[in-house]
């Protein structure tokens, strides 16, 4: 589709905003736009107005005012004079061991997510689990963490988990549950468990495999289903086609020079995407005289966090990726049988540019196929990979990590078809019995499964889950489930890695874990969690007892047991103690591609129509953590979205399907184009796909593919709780067995209805300043100090104010925005640690989300396929901060190691020192957001930080709490806090290693060397605020070969 | 035209004026008085507690150390208030069927904990850190007062910030040896606490006052 012709409005944007040769850059069409409203927004610090009297009060008068006003003056005094209420302390009767009251304990665990293990430490204070941090000695986390894990002890504690187990909707004892089982069981003995079923999530604990092996040996015509709705059977067929059997890849980018991702998002999610983004941003990380970095190459049909890191990136429909793996496979010599064609396109003329880079880098580059692209796609990476020597250098492959049963032939783990199985099976009327461990199936299985009808025609059925959600409903019997941070298991990483999963809480509310409910299955059903889990190591662990763990090929080296105890408690506190099981990675395999793989490669499925994407929400996932308020609040990477979803849609297509004002009244026809493309964003439409029908507002994405539109799992639950309920739409009710991540024929009808959308990306613009510094690798090598051009910083004296020495501690921060990944696992890190309080989708329309510190997504460019940088920002603790001078009651000021501190009990909420903070990193409590009511919140908040109430400003004050703490520790070995030693929070959970925190004063410091970098900048520096947060340019690494068009519009950077 | 007003008048008015003036400053005076008295302060105000407990009775006369309950005060920022199991130590043995000692001994047979009133308590959004306290030298009586003449425990000083300041800002006029922390009887005569307390500031490496004296010391 040639834009020029077709829509020339779009076209002349593109080009106003290519020649925009400068730093020109953007984060939202308002902002393009410069709506009259957008103006408004941008001179009030908050989008909307302070007073707070919803509803028909609103229209309260100069005169309420005032006598509001005197009476707060009145009793203003009083306040003061309030004498505590006496408070008791409960001591232990018997104290446990470890415990010093005062001081947080730290438990190595890990979380599943998808299957997979993520390792953690957890903190515990005084035995609540009340935040999260990654284990140094996990593989898969060397210390960072996702979203998820921050979010999940908000889950623990979440008021609306499931309190008692119900039978027929009432409420009901295990003892009761246990007996039905057992009666029923005995029912099920005589024909071998052949009405017996068993449906569960991805599985790759060990114990819980080996129970469910247990279970199908006792009954041999019982079946274990596995179903995940965002599972990876794409990855497992695929590997299934190229090699003819399954296996688990596993990616070193630390070695990968080059790599091609194909709708891959290795950044932001999937198994090991943490460690992904370590060994990634470690290759880019141009410090300390390095001046190479790796080459990222993206292919995707929606923005994602890898794509805006992306050196070179090409928005494709999903389904046309195919065609583009087979031009880039054909090129390095993978033999197709004649079936590749020239992909058109702008990426298509690349693909010669492409394949000659891989092939320069042979061993050193990397192939990488999305979780989402069909199994060929997968094979075709396969074949790219071995083509290009990549195998056992930049991917490696073991066993895979999914126990299956081994009664289930050598066919790879197609979960879609496992559950197509079990549907079929249900309506029959061949399952009598059906436990249902985790997952929802009522809410996320494939629409045309109907699998509530199918349900329903089983006799007996139970639902193990955290909530008592959709499928609950349906099933006779609901067992509330234990959390990961309640209960015993096990679990393997994206490298086989296994770590046991330690309780740090008994159960809040009695629950269950699989491994128990799977228990009440067996003769001994009470069996708890913790011995079944021991029981299974016990011949596995430590000397003596053999010590082979299955599939991890040579013996582990014997422990020397010194000491008297037996080895296996020996190995077992080992394990649990460092969070992993030792050598219990998966050994890399040597396998060959099949000879006659490419005549198994099916036809290529691309067409000319409409095409739906579907993809599991960034922040909620597949619906599961839809009643987290942390993470519905918590701003989608790129659109900047909480609470519910959109349907994206690129530019062009809005163009296309007709949603730009033309004849309507409210706009002049003459209105810029960018205004009206604004004006789609919460438009709705119905999408219709193979006959189903959903509502969705829209949301115009830059970079998405054009005639593909990409909706989000997860949302608008109907039995989520009080915080996920009816939030968004349901893209479920789309999705089909034969698409289950994209497909044709998408019919999009409009409607005249609009939906607001409580997107961030507009609070606390930065009104076009030099913001975001960015470069190609080849400037700043001839160049290093390029920042320095762009932004000015006025000398010491310029002030009025006399210069204050900072002899001791200078508390500094430095973030290399080349290393961010826009993974927001800061965002909810530095929730969890300060206490941060949720304030839902109203207020957050209102500009009044609390998030300390936010990622500002910038682009530069075209709509089509902007350039995009990813920023932390949070307060900068400028040294001359314009918030001090204007507060008039002295409560935000500065410490003298440099902090910028905000005194609550002194702040009577002026909001000045917002009105007057050149960054708006400044959050006013405007109303009551904290719950200071609900029992189980108490226990998760972070006893070192104050709880702040309505009518207080508050800020990041860089963890101030862990510096005290280190200072203290520090102090009292009489020596200097060392660098390293303090790690706020933000810092802790990021993957990418780009935030680093430490003091100034000590050259030899982590941060001070950053700071030193000639790509080192202050944002807004030349007005003289000498932010003590500093950041490092971004850096672009684009092929020469593909950047040297001619024409100066094509110039990044 | 006649005065309207008798010459007293002016006299009047001055000395309303300057009542005026000093009305409202008395009060304020009044006001800050009543806050840093021990009716909102609750200083010397002896709390009742579910034990009898005497630190009179186990510091004075038993000459039992501090830390023998409150572990933890040199290592956490809470001293630690001692588990039954602590008084059951030695109360399984002496005065074991006492009648006073009924609620220990309940709290021992069923495991519910004692609940101790709390003498000491600071606002919430105060971050008070024991250890670092003892280990700088700041004694347990400096702050707590003599507590081995205390049947029932009081608290002797406002615990309002400007007490809390008085230290932080001259720290040379409180300050001890660290062996002498837990001593009870302090300072002993023909001390010169002026002279020992600028020394130790240096020895033990205290923070710059202007580092002391920072919010966020102890407010996070």
């Amino acid at each position: 589709m040639n834009i020029k012709d077709t829509y020339p409005e779009l076209h002349a944007l593109r080009s106003r905003l290519e020649a925009n040769q400068g730093k020109e850059y953007w984060r939202s069409l308002e902002e393009l736009a410069e709506t009259a409203e957008f103006r408004e927004m941008l001179h009030r610090e908050f989008p909307d107005r302070a007073a707070e009297w919803p509803g028909p009060d609103d229209v309260a008068g100069r005169r309420r005012f005032l006598q509001l006003m005197g009476a707060s003056l009145a009793l203003a005094g009083l306040t003061g004079c309030t004498v505590q209420p006496t408070e008791t302390i409960a001591p232990y009767t018997r104290p446990p061991e470890g415990i010093i009251p005062g001081k947080p304990l730290f438990f190595a665990t890990a979380m599943p997510l998808g299957g997979v293990g993520e390792g953690l430490l957890v903190e515990s204070n005084m035995g609540r689990p009340t935040k999260v941090e990654g284990n140094p000695d996990h593989p898969a986390s060397l210390g960072a963490t996702d979203v998820y894990a921050q979010a999940s002890v908000l889950t623990l504690y979440d008021p609306d988990r499931s309190k008692t187990l119900t039978y027929l909707g009432d409420i009901s004892t295990w003892g009761a549950f246990i007996a039905e089982v057992q009666t029923a069981l005995s029912g099920q003995r005589g024909n071998q468990g052949a009405g017996l079923r068993f449906l569960t999530e991805t599985i790759t604990s060990p114990t819980l495999a080996a129970q469910l092996q247990g279970l199908l040996n006792e009954f041999p015509q019982a079946a274990w289903h596995q179903y995940e709705p965002a599972g990876r059977d794409n990855v497992r067929v695929g590997a299934q086609l190229a090699f003819g059997q399954e296996v688990n890849t596993v990616y070193r980018f630390e070695q990968a020079e080059v790599i091609l991702s194909l709708d891959a998002d290795f950044l932001s999610c999937g198994p090991g995407s943490l460690r992904y983004a370590r060994d990634f941003a470690a290759k880019r990380r141009v410090t300390e005289g390095k001046t190479e970095m790796n080459r990222l190459y993206v292919v995707e049909s929606t923005p994602s966090g890898t794509g805006a890191k992306a050196d070179h990136r090409w928005p494709m429909r999903a389904g046309e990726i195919e065609g583009f793996a087979r031009a880039v496979a054909a090129g390095l010599g993978v033999q197709l049988g004649g079936q590749a064609a020239q992909p058109s396109g702008p990426a298509g003329q690349w693909v010669p540019a492409l394949v000659r880079d891989l092939q320069q880098h042979r061993g050193r580059s990397l192939v990488m196929a999305g979780d989402y692209q069909p199994p060929v796609v997968h094979a075709l990476a396969h074949a790219m990979n071995q083509a290009l020597g990549n195998v056992g250098s930049t991917v490696v492959y073991t066993d895979p990590l999914e126990a299956r049963p081994a009664s289930a032939g050598t066919g790879a783990v197609n979960q879609l078809e496992s559950l197509r199985t079990l549907v079929n099976e249900m309506n029959a009327g061949q399952v009598e019995m059906l436990l249902i461990l985790d997952g929802n199936p009522v809410f996320d299985a494939p629409a045309d499964f109907n699998f509530t009808e199918a349900l329903k025609k089983v006799k007996w059925r139970a639902h193990l889950s955290l909530y008592n959600d959709e499928t609950s409903l349906i099933c006779q019997w609901h067992i509330p489930e234990a959390h990961y941070l309640e209960a015993w298991s096990d679990v393997r990483a994206y490298d086989g890695t296994v770590s046991i999963i330690q309780p740090l809480i008994a159960p809040l509310y009695r629950g269950k874990s699989s491994h128990e409910a799977l228990a009440a299955f067996t003769a001994q059903p009470e069996r708890t969690g913790y011995d079944i889990v021991r029981d299974y190591w016990r011949g596995r662990l430590g000397a003596g007892a053999g010590g082979q763990v299955p599939g991890t090929g040579p013996k582990p080296t014997t422990p020397s047991s010194a000491g008297p105890s037996d080895p296996f408690e020996q190995a077992w506190r080992t394990a649990l103690r460092s969070g992993v099981v030792p050598n219990t990675a998966l050994p890399p395999k040597s396998i060959t591609l099949k000879s006659d793989w490419v005549s198994e490669v099916g036809k290529t499925t691309s067409g000319s129509q409409m095409e739906i994407v579907f993809r599991p929400d960034p922040t909620i996932y597949d619906g599961r953590f839809a009643n987290n308020g942390w993470l519905q609040e918590l701003p989608k990477p790129l659109t900047k979205l909480t609470w519910g979803n959109a349907a994206l849609v690129s530019p062009a297509t809005a163009v296309k399907l007709g949603l730009l004002s033309q004849g309507d009244d409210r706009l002049d026809v003459e209105a810029k184009i960018e205004t009206r493309l604004y004006e789609v964003n919460g438009r709705v439409v119905e999408l219709q796909y193979q006959g189903r029908t959903v509502r969705a507002p829209l949301w115009v994405m830059p970079g998405q593919a054009d005639d593909s539109i990409t909706v989000h799992l997860g949302h608008d639950r109907w039995r989520a709780g009080r915080v996920g309920t009816g939030q968004g739409f349901n893209a479920y009710r789309l999705r089909s067995s034969n698409t289950p991540w994209f497909g044709q024929g998408l019919e999009v009808r409009l409607t005249s209805d609009r939906i607001e959308l409580a997107t961030t990306q507009r609070h606390h613009t930065l009104e076009g300043r030099k913001i975001v510094q960015a470069a190609v690798i080849d400037e700043y090598q001839k160049k290093p100090d390029f920042v320095r051009e762009e932004v000015e910083t006025p000398p010491k004296e310029h002030t009025l104010y006399p210069e204050y020495q900072y002899p001791g501690y200078k508390w500094g921060m430095a973030i290399d925005m080349n290393a961010c990944v826009g993974c927001n696992a800061c965002v909810v890190a530095c929730q969890a640690e300060n206490n941060i309080p949720v304030v839902g989708k109203e207020q957050v329309l209102r500009g009044r989300e609390m998030h300390w510190l936010r990622i500002d997504t910038y682009y530069k460019g075209a709509l089509e396929n902007p350039e995009t940088h990813f920023q932390p920002m949070l307060c900068q603790h400028c040294e001359n901060a314009p918030c001090e001078l204007v507060c008039p009651v002295n409560a935000t000021v500065h410490d003298a190691e440099g902090l910028n501190v905000q005194v609550y009990n002194r702040c009577v909420g002026t909001r000045y020192c917002s009105n007057n903070c050149p960054y708006k990193v400044r959050r006013f409590n405007f109303l009551l957001y904290q719950d200071f009511e609900t029992e189980s919140l108490k226990l998760l908040r972070n006893p070192e930080v104050s709880v702040r109430s309505r009518g207080v400003m508050e800020k990041c004050t860089y963890c101030v709490q862990r510096i005290q703490r280190a200072k203290i520790e520090a102090e009292k070995e009489d020596r200097p806090v060392r660098d390293g030693e303090i790690v706020t929070a933000c810092q802790a959970a990021c993957p990418a290693e780009a935030i680093v925190f430490g003091n100034l004063n000590d050259a030899a410091s982590r941060v001070a060397k950053l700071k030193a970098e000639p790509r080192n900048y202050g944002v807004l520096a030349d007005l003289n605020t000498r932010p003590r947060t500093t950041y490092l340019a971004a850096l672009r690494n684009p092929n020469p070969e593909i950047e040297s068009k001619p024409g100066p519009e094509t110039r990044h950077g | 035209m006649p005065q309207i007003f008798h010459r007293s008048t002016n006299t009047i008015s001055r000395v309303s004026i300057f009542g005026g003036a000093f009305f409202i400053l008395a009060s304020l005076w009044v006001l800050a008085e009543i806050n840093r008295s021990s009716y909102v302060t609750q200083a010397f105000v002896a709390r009742q507690q579910p034990v009898q407990f005497s630190h009179k009775h186990h510091v004075g006369d038993d000459g039992i150390d501090c830390r023998y309950c409150h572990t933890s005060v040199e290592e956490s920022a809470f001293a630690g208030i001692p588990p039954t199991k602590t008084c059951m130590n030695c109360h399984a043995q002496i005065f074991a069927s006492s009648p006073y000692l009924e609620p220990v001994r309940e709290s021992w047979r069923t495991g519910r904990p004692i609940e101790w009133v709390r003498v000491h308590d600071l606002p919430d959004f105060v971050y008070f850190n024991h250890s670092i306290h003892v280990k700088k030298g700041v004694g347990c009586s400096t702050c707590h007062g003599r507590v081995d003449l205390m049947p029932l425990t009081w608290q002797v000083a406002s615990l309002q910030m400007e007490w809390c300041l008085g230290c932080h800002r001259e720290p040379e006029r409180f300050i001890r040896p660290k062996e002498k922390v837990f001593e009870m009887v302090w300072p002993p005569a023909n001390y010169n606490q002026l002279e020992v307390g600028r020394r130790l500031v240096n020895e033990y490496k205290l923070q710059d006052r202007s580092v002391l004296t920072s919010c966020s010391t102890c407010h996070r």
